[in-house]
């Protein structure tokens, strides 16, 4: 019983599917129709959308591909969480380089 | 007779436990090596970010972006995966049925996406927005073409499974290989989240 009941939670049930899948209907719409619509100025657009973006991945780790912390879960939590910072120095670092050199470059 | 039978099915046990053993490594081989895939996507938004301002004089994002066609294409993968997940639900229960037919859903999902992506490249490349154009449209289509490619390795992936599980069964092997492309087709999605926030939302604004 025990044995099932891990088996189920590791691999997703209906209902935790569906979860996922409203909330991430919510966090798309909700970006696009910001963008249509342009009711914001764009600095606080591209913000608010990106916020979405990183709930909806979230959402997506949890729901989908059932990401935790238990005894099982937590060398696949871990190796994202690595990558996750590799990610980060990748694409902020070489931006930060490339617009910085950029700007040095720019005839004044 | 009894402890004959004990002794068999202890033995059939031993071997589903080492199996089970052995499916858990291959995913979590498969899950490294999307942690790797993840990196070179990253380097692929960063080059975007780089260049996605040098238009050469051409078009720019908001030029030439439809976010509705957009948004259809995002809901086309966004069904996809939840069909994806009741596959996986069919699949634990025993149900080939279920599980062979969820898996088609999620195909044809896919394929559409596929489908509106090519029509989509197709369509600038015949007004002339084609990746020799600029250095935007190159990372344009370097970066929403590669995650293209990758769905489009998961669909023959899939179509080579369900011909698989047609053929031999509800496998252990065939629920490890299942289970690595459920991993594969969210963590496209996922990467699905990163491009239309950061190409097509962020360009039409």
């Amino acid at each position: 019983m025990s044995h099932a009941h891990d088996h189920a939670a590791s691999h997703g049930s209906v209902s935790s599917y569906l979860t996922g899948f409203v909330l991430s209907v919510i966090l798309t719409v909700i970006p696009f129709w910001l963008v249509m619509n342009g009711g914001l100025n764009p600095h606080d657009t591209l913000l608010t959308i990106a916020g979405f973006a990183v709930v909806q991945i979230l959402v997506h780790l949890k729901y989908f591909l059932h990401l935790n912390f238990t005894k099982e879960g937590r060398i696949n939590s871990l190796a994202f969480l690595f990558t996750a910072l590799v990610i980060v120095l990748l694409v902020v670092l070489s931006v930060w380089i490339i617009f910085s050199a950029d700007a040095l470059m720019m005839p004044s | 007779m009894t402890s004959q039978v004990n002794a068999l099915h202890d033995h059939d046990h031993a071997h589903d436990h080492e199996h089970h053993d052995a499916g858990a490594s291959v995913e979590l081989g498969f899950w490294l090596y999307l942690m790797t895939d993840c990196i070179l996507f990253a380097s692929a938004f960063a080059a975007y970010a780089v260049l996605v301002g040098n238009v050469a004089g051409g078009v720019a994002g908001h030029d030439i972006f439809e976010l509705k066609f957009v948004l259809v294409e995002t809901f086309a993968l966004l069904f996809s995966s939840i069909t994806y997940g009741f596959a996986m639900i069919s699949g634990h229960k025993g149900n080939k049925a279920g599980l062979l037919g969820w898996l088609a859903v999620t195909f044809l999902f896919g394929a559409t996406f596929i489908g509106m992506e090519l029509h989509e490249f197709g369509a600038l490349i015949a007004e002339g927005h084609g990746p020799d154009k600029s250095a935007f449209l190159s990372g344009f289509f370097a970066l929403v073409g590669m995650h293209g490619l990758h769905v489009t390795a998961g669909l023959i992936w899939m179509a080579v499974m369900m011909l698989e599980v047609i053929k031999t069964g509800l496998t252990g092997r065939a629920m490890t290989r299942l289970n690595c492309l459920s991993m594969f087709w969210h963590f496209l999605d996922i990467v699905w989240i990163c491009v239309f926030t950061v190409v097509y939302l962020k360009g039409a604004i």
